[in-house]
């Protein structure tokens, strides 16, 4: 079967502005109440937004050193400038930053490619997969490339692949805690439970803390796994669990009818999961998995707990830089930047896919 | 019409923790048969029909469909449902699958026919239900009428040698109705072994073999339609009776 999703035809027929005047006529000021409330707001923004855009862009101090900084009044984005590189690739050997980056913007493309439901196949799965062996490469070295140790990778690559292979492996663990959990087979169901439970119950930090401390003391001598995969292996046991909740929401609010429907048809328990009640269920939980990736997107700066240099640990290592102390605001504002066209992103286009799967109902083509 | 019993109920008891839903249920039904289920709300009609598609589970007696005891056995539950349709009272249609989807998913994975196949026989029966011209919407896209004919030519692209219908008009609006008694009765004109829930009176009249008066959780009275409408022997048929009919 192939879904294909017709485009929203365009609707504004009104040109912009005026559409724009209009609006605000309707919602700004319609009694004299309002248009004295909107003024008054409307100055509020103002008397608050001025000076930091002032000291943001009109003031801020570009180009220059710490020096030229700390004569001007605004902010100091020459720091900024100055670690850029520091900052967003971490301790990766300078001269090979262009790997990373290449990484990072062949994943952007790939991501911006799948983001249509239509192209969702197997086909491109085989693309990811072959994306994952190549970013390895030119990540870790290898086929010509100077290696490079995962202990050097850092910055905004490391936060990347820490919350996007946490959240795209830990979604089917959490679908099938899930489906474990409401099992009717007594030893899944308590080891389901057991589990979520369990994960839930401590916090990050510590599994973290159990990967990069306590694991090691159970391995044989000699025998050392890589940290990042330990730390990426506890990222991935937390998200699951809190994913299998958000996917057992959405189970429970599939209708008995469903499964009553699919079993009076004779469908077995993975023909009416996969076809039937998964489908339904996963789109209802579109926003709170969303909700959990961003949360776990974000929580992803904890690593820097067990000393990998994360996007928020390359930011504060740059503020120790003797030479440039005392730009944190800048610094933390650029990390915030990051963070937040990343979290925006996310939560603008779980957005798209709700609108998209729910028209899908009325504007789908069907091609069976 | 064969004699032999497509569907048999031996000494069957179910209970829903302690309230013991039905009670000692000694029931046959032969090939070809149409049989109209009635009584009070709470009597265990729905249950009765329900176990015969393991929909619910009875604890002891036996059930037999086409020659197959129903127990745990996966397998044989699977072979039942496969030759046992149904039709609920809310249709239960699957909202995210287009109509010929719907009923083109359980042949295709549950009796492995080909795509075309089941898009064929999918559409042969839309055009006998008379909804192929909706094929490609959704189920949230039609009335109910057209979504429990849907839901009856869904269960008859399984083939399927019994069809259990589970208060099929209940949920209708009063113009609706008759399209689908109108589809049932020509399932049933064309031998279709039917068992029945409803309270449809001038459909049971018109296609039962057999009328079946259930209460608190016992078959009360088996009768022929004519007989069990004029002349109903029990009092609990009688005044069920005078409360519907009025």
């Amino acid at each position: 079967m192939v879904y294909k999703f017709t485009k929203n035809p365009e609707k504004r027929t009104l040109p912009r502005m005026e559409a724009m005047a209009k609006w605000m006529k309707k919602n700004l000021f319609s009694t004299k109440a309002n248009t004295v409330l909107s003024l008054f707001l409307i100055a509020g923004l103002i008397k608050i937004f001025t000076p930091i855009f002032t000291w943001l862009f009109v003031d801020a101090t570009w180009i220059g050193d710490a020096a030229a900084c700390r004569e001007g009044s605004g902010a100091c984005l020459a720091f900024i400038n100055e670690k850029f590189t520091y900052i967003i690739f971490g301790p990766y050997p300078r001269e090979e930053v262009w790997r990373p980056a290449l990484t990072m913007f062949l994943m952007f493309a790939l991501l911006w490619w799948s983001k249509e439901p239509s192209r969702w196949s197997k086909k491109l799965i085989k693309w990811w997969a072959g994306f994952v062996i190549l970013g390895w490469i030119l990540m870790s070295g290898g086929l010509g490339l100077a290696p490079v140790k995962s202990t050097s990778w850092g910055g905004l690559p490391l936060t990347l692949v820490l919350s996007f292979v946490g959240i795209f492996i830990s979604y089917p663990f959490g679908i099938a805690l899930a489906l474990g959990r409401r099992s009717q087979m007594p030893f899944i169901k308590s080891i389901c439970v057991i589990y979520i439970e369990l994960i839930r119950g401590v916090p990050m930090i510590s599994l973290l803390f159990m990967s990069s401390v306590m694991f090691p003391l159970f391995l044989p001598e000699g025998v050392s796994i890589d940290k990042l995969l330990r730390a990426q292996v506890a990222i991935i046991m937390f998200i699951s669990a809190y994913m299998a909740e958000v996917v057992r929401g959405g189970l429970a609010a599939i209708p008995k009818g469903q499964y009553e429907a699919a079993d009076a048809l004779g469908l077995n328990y993975f023909q009416t999961m996969r076809f039937i009640i998964l489908p339904q269920a996963l789109k209802i939980v579109i926003p709170p998995s969303v909700n959990t990736a961003i949360g776990m997107l974000k929580d992803t700066s904890l690593v820097i707990i067990i000393a990998l240099f994360d996007l928020l640990s390359t930011t504060k290592a740059s503020l120790k830089d003797p030479e440039w102390l005392g730009f944190s605001v800048e610094g933390y504002l650029f990390a915030a930047f990051i963070y937040f066209i990343l979290c925006f992103s996310m939560g603008k286009y779980a957005r798209r896919l709700e609108v998209e799967f729910h028209r899908g109902h009325k504007n789908r083509e069907v091609q069976i | 019409m064969s004699t032999n019993p497509i569907i048999e109920m031996k000494n069957m008891n179910k209970w829903f923790d302690d309230f013991h839903v039905l009670k000692n249920i000694n029931f046959k039904v032969t090939n070809g048969e149409k049989i109209v289920i009635c009584g009070p709300s709470g009597s265990g009609k729905s249950t009765l029909i329900r176990c015969i598609n393991r929909l619910e589970v009875h604890q002891n007696g036996k059930i037999i469909v086409d020659g197959t005891e129903l127990t745990n056995n996966l397998k044989n539950i699977e072979k039942i449902r496969a030759e046992v349709g149904m039709c609920f009272q809310h249709f239960n249609l699957f909202p995210h699958l287009s109509i010929v989807e719907n009923l083109a998913l359980a042949p295709m994975w549950v009796r492995k026919e080909s795509k075309k196949e089941a898009v064929e026989r999918a559409m042969h029966f839309l055009e006998k239900v008379k909804i192929s011209d909706q094929a490609l919407k959704y189920p949230g896209q039609l009335s109910g009428g057209q979504q429990q004919r849907v839901a009856i030519a869904r269960a008859l692209c399984m083939k399927p040698k019994i069809m259990l219908f589970d208060e099929p008009t209940s949920a209708l609006d009063p113009e609706m109705v008759k399209e689908v008694l109108d589809v049932m009765v020509s399932l049933a004109e064309e031998g279709m072994t039917m068992l029945c829930v409803t309270h449809e009176m001038g459909f049971a009249r018109q296609v039962a073999d057999r009328v079946v008066f259930m209460d608190d959780g016992q078959i009360v009275e088996e009768a022929k339609p004519d007989e069990f409408f004029d002349n109903p022997k029990h009092e609990r048929s009688k005044e069920f009776l005078s409360q519907i009919l009025h």
